[in-house]
């Protein structure tokens, strides 16, 4: 009670001497019955965290479900859900806190079970340091391999071994010695940057706080001692800059800021940045804060950067600094650990989130698997639950990024199922892969089919044709959101937007309107190749052309829609000013006016636009769809 | 090398990114805001993450219409004053069944007023995201639950099935109609919240601070009498004592301690020579050790 006196004495130095105390995030793990959840209560005993209250539910609790007779079993404290606390074991990951007089720690808790690896990787990707218990009546298990190699890939360079239970082998420096040379036999390999093993009891507390009279043969530091002191050289902030932009801040015309966290590096104004995706160069004016500029800001820190030019920049890029740059790829080699029941399969696509950036990944080759026991690498055509291998990915687009050693936070990734929406896989990046020399795009077989399949529709090409003003872009993007509503995955192809880009090269000449269809039937083949519902809204006014869209897929998989509105009525409406245009002859060959337009003759369907409501006419293109299987109900 | 950031400063940044991450993710966010301590905190921290704009979500409250009076006038001071909506709703079903905490027992009083009025709420403004301003060190279970913690379409929470968080990297999709809870303060501890309000002179409610205040005593238990329509029974009278409360909710259900306390600095002094966790103050968590899990699967923050 020493410390609660001093508080009363002066709270604002104390206060004060909080404030400036160290902090470390570690893990511990280890195998089922290693005693985890006791070490960490007895550490949250003796540190003064538990408070009166809970220590009477703690107790009432122990008679209840307790494995100690009328002992107080530290484990009920830690194991927070009923299933766990009802079978007597750690499920998921607890995030405990707890200080001492130099430190302020964070302890993950995480699961001995194999089948609860995911939740070790959890707690182990945010840590610093790892506790690995050793039940010392039973030495070296797989079980210690295996956290010993997630905690290594996971990055993290400082370990304690505990070995626990000492209590029961009769505090023999023999088997001690004994398990000591057993994990260094295997533990020297991950070259850990400090690697320390204690002799414990956490249940009797030995060696916890305080080196132990029951051990005299034990001349290290007891475990808290160690963890009070360990170096954790946390060196971010001298590495190169980055900040992955999460959010720009625009209250008004003239303040631009860039919003996100520093995740290596230090900034200051007047430095100069290079944008990692574009490779756009600029410098930092202003680091913004509700308390005023900041004259520096390092790494962890969330801020808010205003720049000296107007540079395009949005959610997903990585500011870097300008002499060094992160890399940029679309293609690496990366560790992933499998998290998901369901099986990953090579080619299947999966949302990659990294940082503030999220793309569509698949894995392109699974190079190995790693036994997590053995660490041998074994031959894979799939990945299931808990493995870990060795993988080539391939995205949608570049992302920037840092080498998982060099960079955790720029290196690190999460795998979602874009069905599911769950975080299927976790993984750390190596390397980047060239693309001609690394990567063989036709190793995959992913046709047609596989795409429809995954995307649980039937693709097809849904031609809108018809007059301009006859409501062809109206009625296509409400069927367009119809689907998406229901998930389907769609593709607009419209007239205006197609021109403006890929056809900007084209005219209104009967030779470019041709070209202009050929183009946009060419896309739409493609979409169709990749499973997607392709609605296409253009005026098309030839049969000729039409068919020749309609030859380039299979015949199920064209479906013309014809939007019948009398010219009249189109010219009346006229929502784009263009029948008057083309009347005053500033347009010429204009569909209806001075060039034909042919009416299809076997349109699979005819909305007439006169008197029907657009979301009516919607509606008919989609029970169109359910009722020949395009689509579910 | 020795740290460069104290640890309030790291907190105060991860929870800034974990607010902007929501901002920028989600397609309708809102903040729940209890008016207690920890979401006077919560929301100094959303004004700092978009200064110098407003917060781009409103606030919400959902009004048992048991609070403290002194909670409702802090309520919409501060809501004013951080230049944010502030949607105040109240489960009016419940309202008109008159619930209240005295008839129907806190159980389900808790139940209509609080988690009913709070799904209601969620289901008519459609939101996709809600932070909360939760701790992982306030109770067992939410030690187990993720920041970003995925709820089903009917609000329910499945601890053992929850999306694994790795690194800084929040899995934020949802489906129509599923939603995020976000704790933004999952890692701070009680004492940091203190050091954070006094270091950055956050305003929290009066209530909080030792003063007079007219209480009956019940089975152990220091209630205040804030307004008429609490029903003293026989032989009972409020009597003027020196209170304070270490956390704030309804009224009828929130028990004060008696404490001379009326600084921050005292009160901070006064929670490190505490031995008696906050929550015991509270008295919906008292029946069984899980009964907080329970309260989540079914929907309570």
């Amino acid at each position: 009670m020493n410390e609660l006196t001093e508080i009363s004495a002066n709270i604002t130095d104390y206060l004060a001497e909080q404030e400036n105390k160290g902090f470390l995030r570690f893990i511990t793990c280890g195998s089922v019955d290693d005693g985890k959840s006791t070490l960490i209560g007895r550490l949250l005993f003796d540190t003064k965290l538990i408070f009166e209250d809970q220590l009477a539910a703690l107790e009432r609790d122990s008679k209840k479900h307790g494995t100690l007779g009328d002992d107080i079993d530290f484990a009920l404290l830690v194991d927070g859900l009923e299933a766990e606390r009802e079978q007597g074991i750690t499920i998921d990951v607890a995030y405990r806190f707890f200080a001492t007089d130099k430190r302020k720690f964070i302890v993950a808790d995480t699961p001995g079970h194999e089948q609860y690896t995911r939740n070790m990787a959890t707690g182990a990707s945010t840590a610093d340091l790892a506790v690995i218990l050793i039940d010392a009546r039973k030495g070296v298990l797989t079980q210690t391999r295996r956290h010993s190699f997630i905690v290594s890939l996971l990055g993290i360079r400082h370990v304690v071994v505990a070995v626990n239970k000492m209590d029961l082998v009769d505090y023999s420096e023999e088997r001690f010695r004994e398990i000591e040379q057993a994990y260094r036999a295997f533990g020297e390999t991950f070259d850990f940057e400090t690697l320390e093993i204690v002799p414990v009891s956490a249940l009797k507390g030995d060696n916890i706080m305080e080196r132990s009279p029951v051990m005299p043969w034990y001349q290290g530091k007891s475990l808290l001692d160690h963890l009070n002191t360990v170096e954790i050289g946390s060196d971010e902030a001298e590495r190169p800059f980055r900040m992955p932009v999460q959010w720009v801040n625009r209250p008004n015309l003239d303040f631009r800021g860039y919003c996100g966290t520093v995740v290596s590096g230090t900034v200051r104004p007047g430095d100069k940045v290079v944008i990692a995706k574009s490779g756009r160069a600029t410098e930092i004016s202003r680091i913004v804060s509700m308390d005023g500029d900041l004259d520096e800001a390092v790494s962890g820190d969330s801020i808010t950067l205003l720049l000296k030019d107007e540079v395009d920049i949005s959610r997903g890029d990585v500011i870097c600094a300008s002499d060094s740059r992160a890399e940029v790829a679309d293609q690496f080699s990366a560790h992933l650990i499998w998290m998901s029941d369901e099986a990953l399969y090579p080619g299947r696509p999966y949302l990659l989130k990294t940082g503030t950036q999220t793309v569509t990944a698949t894995v392109t080759e699974l190079k190995h698997k790693i036994d997590v026991n053995s660490f041998e690498h074994l031959a894979a055509k799939e990945m299931h639950l808990n493995e870990v291998a060795f993988c080539n990915l391939s995205l949608s687009s570049p992302i920037a990024f840092d080498p998982y050693e060099t960079n955790r936070e720029m290196g690190s990734f999460i795998l979602i199922d874009r069905f599911t929406n769950q975080t299927v896989g976790a993984g750390v990046i190596w390397y980047a892969l060239r693309r001609a020399s690394n990567i063989h795009l036709q190793a995959l077989d992913v046709d047609k089919t596989a795409h429809a399949d995954l995307k649980g529709q039937k693709p097809a090409v849904l031609w809108f044709t018809g007059l301009s003003g006859a409501g062809k872009s109206t009625i296509a993007n409400l069927v367009e959101k119809k689907l998406h509503a229901r998930g389907r995955h769609t593709y607009l192809l419209d007239g205006d937007n197609v021109r403006h880009g890929l056809n900007r090269d084209l005219g209104f000449t009967e030779a470019d309107r041709v070209e202009n269809i050929r183009r946009v039937g060419e896309v739409a083949k493609l979409f169709v190749d990749a499973g997607l519902i392709t609605l296409v809204s253009f005026i098309s006014p030839f049969r000729a052309e039409r068919q020749m869209a309609r030859n380039l897929v299979a015949d199920d998989e064209f479906i013309e829609i014809y939007v019948s509105t009398p010219l009249s009525v189109a010219e009346e409406r006229d929502p784009k000013g263009l029948y008057r245009k083309a009347r005053d002859g500033q347009l010429k060959n204009f569909t209806g006016i001075d060039s034909p337009y042919e009416e299809p003759e076997n349109a699979q369907l005819v909305l007439d636009t006169v008197g029907n409501d657009a979301d009516v006419l919607a509606d008919q293109v989609i029970r169109y769809l359910e009722d020949n299987g395009y689509i579910g109900r | 090398m020795p740290q460069r950031r104290s640890h309030l400063e790291r907190l105060e940044a991860e929870s800034i990114r974990i607010i902007r991450e929501v901002a920028a993710e989600m397609k309708k966010p809102v903040m729940l805001y209890s008016i207690g301590k920890d979401s006077s905190v919560m929301l100094h921290l959303a004004r700092k993450a978009f200064y110098p704009a407003p917060p781009p979500f409103p606030l919400m409250h959902v009004d048992t219409t048991w609070k403290f009076r002194e909670m409702i006038e802090f309520r919409d001071r501060m809501a004013a004053e951080a230049g944010m909506e502030l949607i105040v709703h109240t489960n009016l079903q419940g309202k008109a069944d008159n619930i209240n905490p005295f008839d129907h027992g806190s159980s389900y009083y808790t139940q209509v007023m609080k988690t009913d009025a709070l799904k209601q709420a969620l289901d008519m403004h459609k939101f996709d995201a809600a932070f909360g301003g939760a701790r992982r060190d306030e109770e067992k279970s939410r030690a187990k639950e993720r920041i970003f913690s995925f709820r089903t379409a009917t609000h329910a929470w499945d601890p053992k099935n929850q999306r694994p968080e790795l690194w800084s990297i929040y899995n934020t999709r949802v489906k129509a109609g599923e939603s995020i809870r976000v704790f933004p303060l999952s890692n701070w501890t009680e004492l940091d919240i203190w050091q954070y309000i006094l270091a950055e002179n956050i305003p929290i409610v009066p209530l909080y601070f030792a003063d007079h205040r007219p209480v009956v005593e019940r089975d152990g238990t220091i209630i205040m009498v804030d307004d008429e329509r609490m029903p003293l029974k026989d032989g009972e009278s409020p009597q003027m004592r020196l209170v304070r409360f270490r956390t704030l909710g309804c009224y009828p259900l929130t028990g004060a301690v008696e404490s001379g306390a009326s600084t921050l600095e005292e009160i901070v002094e006064e929670m490190l020579i505490a031995r008696t966790s906050e929550r015991s103050g509270r008295m919906i968590d008292h029946d069984d050790s899980a009964s907080m899990e329970k309260k989540k699967r079914e929907g309570y923050f």
